[in-house]
């Protein structure tokens, strides 16, 4: 049995979490594949500008010309549908970035070491959770000013703390295996310790968690441009689709926020099919 | 009489438990001396909480000791060990279902402390994962596999190779046997006494199993509530016991006339 199953060629064994049936991450790549191409290729989508105002078609539903219709301002929706997508996934990606660094090296460390650099770092990291997340982005952004990079910095400072408690249970449960000692008594140091056999046990966590962090970040980019913060007016996004086609849900014009909610629903889907099907074909066999 | 390889000198451990009022010391090991000569196999047997495990571990060098020293071939080894230290012994654990990374092939394995210790050109690595191989009795169809597809046995023999990769003249079995088969057990135990006696190999055998103590070692140590209580030849230490916790774990040990008794 052991043989036969070692005999099989090595690409095919890293492989065996995706081969076998694992539909939700399938339905996750192609969302998430579909809405991504839809930002990139914006421009080949639209003959539109999504901020060029036409106040002679204000508020039109589908039609010919403008197949989504037009917003209070002549926008063509469909248009800022594309970019808004764009400006939203791109800065949600990489602020999951920093934090999904920090958070995971800081974790590590914390872990492994434990001792009083632990007990500060999670004191601190105590302290963020305390408060809620979104009083503190928003307060953040207030402070920072708007714009992208205060979004980015704002949501780094919090969320590198999801990220460093994850890793460091995780890597506390993995310290306590004998492999870990087994290395040690092998005379290899800390830090190649950390990197090859804690780490690549401790990141699917910080991976799985990403995706829905992903999620987490269009929110919280959706919700600031929603109250006005962040992303400046005239740049296409989703929150500030939202948040202007609200004043006119009672005149009937429903299609203005319904849709860009529907794009905010259907990529978080998108990310959290991902992220449950990576837990799954992650997950190593022991 | 051949030379001692491994001695430790009235090693003391002490634990700090608890915090503030709570606050307590717990001796774990308290001046116990301990020798292991060159090809010789030496059994040390306690009950759990004994500190056959610290002992081990303080030998190892994976717990500092607050008193006492420790010896290898009559030098004194430092309380941080450097690679040359380590490459003189090396520690076979308990389970092998956790002492040995579940993501890395037993070739990476192997090569991971070939590489650290810089002891093989990279060309050559390869020929001595297969030469370990077979010193352990596992076929090299196995190189490329990892932990999940092999069997306790397999695995306890893969660490077994692992630890033997540097040339060590001194291994230490901290209960190496003890979460395998009965069957296993004995294979596993039968490849520690070829491996003496191919490698000239010196091993100090922790264990709670009497029978298994009694089949492989030379001497035996008897530790209790951190202190060595016997320490004497298999043979008479089995058949004339003299501390009165040796007497007791000894006939702690299920044997068959009783259940023969009972039946009647």
């Amino acid at each position: 049995m052991s043989t036969s199953l070692s005999l099989r060629p090595n690409i095919l064994s890293r492989l065996r979490g995706f081969r076998v049936n694992n539909f939700r991450l399938y339905l996750g790549i192609f969302i998430i594949f579909v809405v991504v191409a839809m930002a990139v290729l914006a421009s080949h989508l639209t003959k539109f500008d999504p901020i060029s105002q036409d106040l002679l078609n204000t508020l039109q539903g589908g039609t010919a010309e403008h197949f989504l219709g037009t917003d209070n301002l002549g926008r063509d929706v469909w248009s800022r549908l594309l970019y808004g997508g764009r400006t939203d996934l791109f800065l949600a990606s990489i602020a999951v970035l920093a934090p999904f660094v920090i958070g995971t090296v800081v974790g590590a460390i914390c872990g492994y070491f434990s001792g009083w650099v632990d007990t500060l770092v999670m004191r601190i990291a105590d302290v963020v959770v305390a408060f809620p997340f979104y009083v503190l982005v928003i307060s953040l952004v207030f402070i920072l000013g708007n714009g992208v990079g205060s979004i980015f910095i704002a949501i780094s400072l919090v969320s590198w703390v999801a990220y460093a408690r994850i890793v460091r249970a995780e890597t506390m449960i993995v310290r306590s295996k004998e492999f870990i000692e087994a290395a040690q008594t092998g005379g290899i140091s800390n830090q190649k310790i950390i990197t090859r056999h804690v780490l690549p046990n401790v990141i699917t966590q910080a991976i799985v968690y990403a995706m829905s962090d992903i999620v987490l970040n269009i929110g919280v980019i959706v919700t600031l441009s929603y109250f006005g913060l962040g992303i400046v007016p005239p740049t296409p996004d989703w929150g500030r689709m939202i948040a202007e086609g609200q004043q006119f849900l009672a005149g009937g014009y429903y299609a203005l926020t319904i849709l860009p909610a529907l794009a905010v629903v259907i990529t978080s889907l998108g990310l959290s099919f991902i992220g449950d099907g990576l837990a799954v074909a992650l997950r190593v066999k022991r | 009489m051949s030379k001692p390889i491994f001695e430790a000198r009235d090693v003391s451990v002490t634990f700090n438990v608890g915090r503030g009022r709570n606050k307590s010391q717990v001796h774990a090991l308290k001046k116990v001396s301990l020798d292991v000569n060159e090809g010789e196999i030496v059994g040390l047997v306690g009950e759990s909480g004994s500190g056959k495990s610290t002992l081990a571990r303080v030998a190892i060098g994976l717990q500092k000791q607050n008193s006492g020293e420790l010896f290898y071939a009559g030098q004194a080894l430092p309380k941080v060990r450097t690679l040359e230290d380590r490459r003189k012994m090396q520690m076979i654990f308990q389970d092998p279902y956790s002492s040995l990374d579940p993501r890395m092939s037993v070739k990476q394995a192997i090569f991971e402390l070939l590489d650290t210790h810089n002891v093989l050109p990279k060309e050559k690595r390869l020929d001595r994962c297969k030469e370990l191989l077979s010193l352990v009795k596992l076929p090299e169809s196995l190189l490329d596999s990892r932990p999940y597809a092999m069997s306790g046995g397999q695995r306890q023999r893969v660490a077994i190779a692992r630890a033997l990769s540097l040339n060590p003249q001194f291994l230490i079995a901290d209960e190496a046997v003890s979460a395998l088969d009965v069957s296993v057990q004995a294979s596993i135990i039968n490849l520690l006494s070829d491996l003496r006696d191919s490698l000239k190999l010196s091993i100090l055998f922790i264990s709670h199993d009497l029978a298994i103590v009694r089949l492989l070692c030379d001497r035996v140590n008897v530790i209790n509530l951190g202190e060595i209580v016997e320490s004497s030849p298999t043979l008479s230490l089995f058949d004339n016991p003299q501390h009165a916790y040796t007497r007791q774990l000894i006939s702690a040990v299920p044997k068959l006339d009783a259940i023969v008794r009972n039946a009647n």
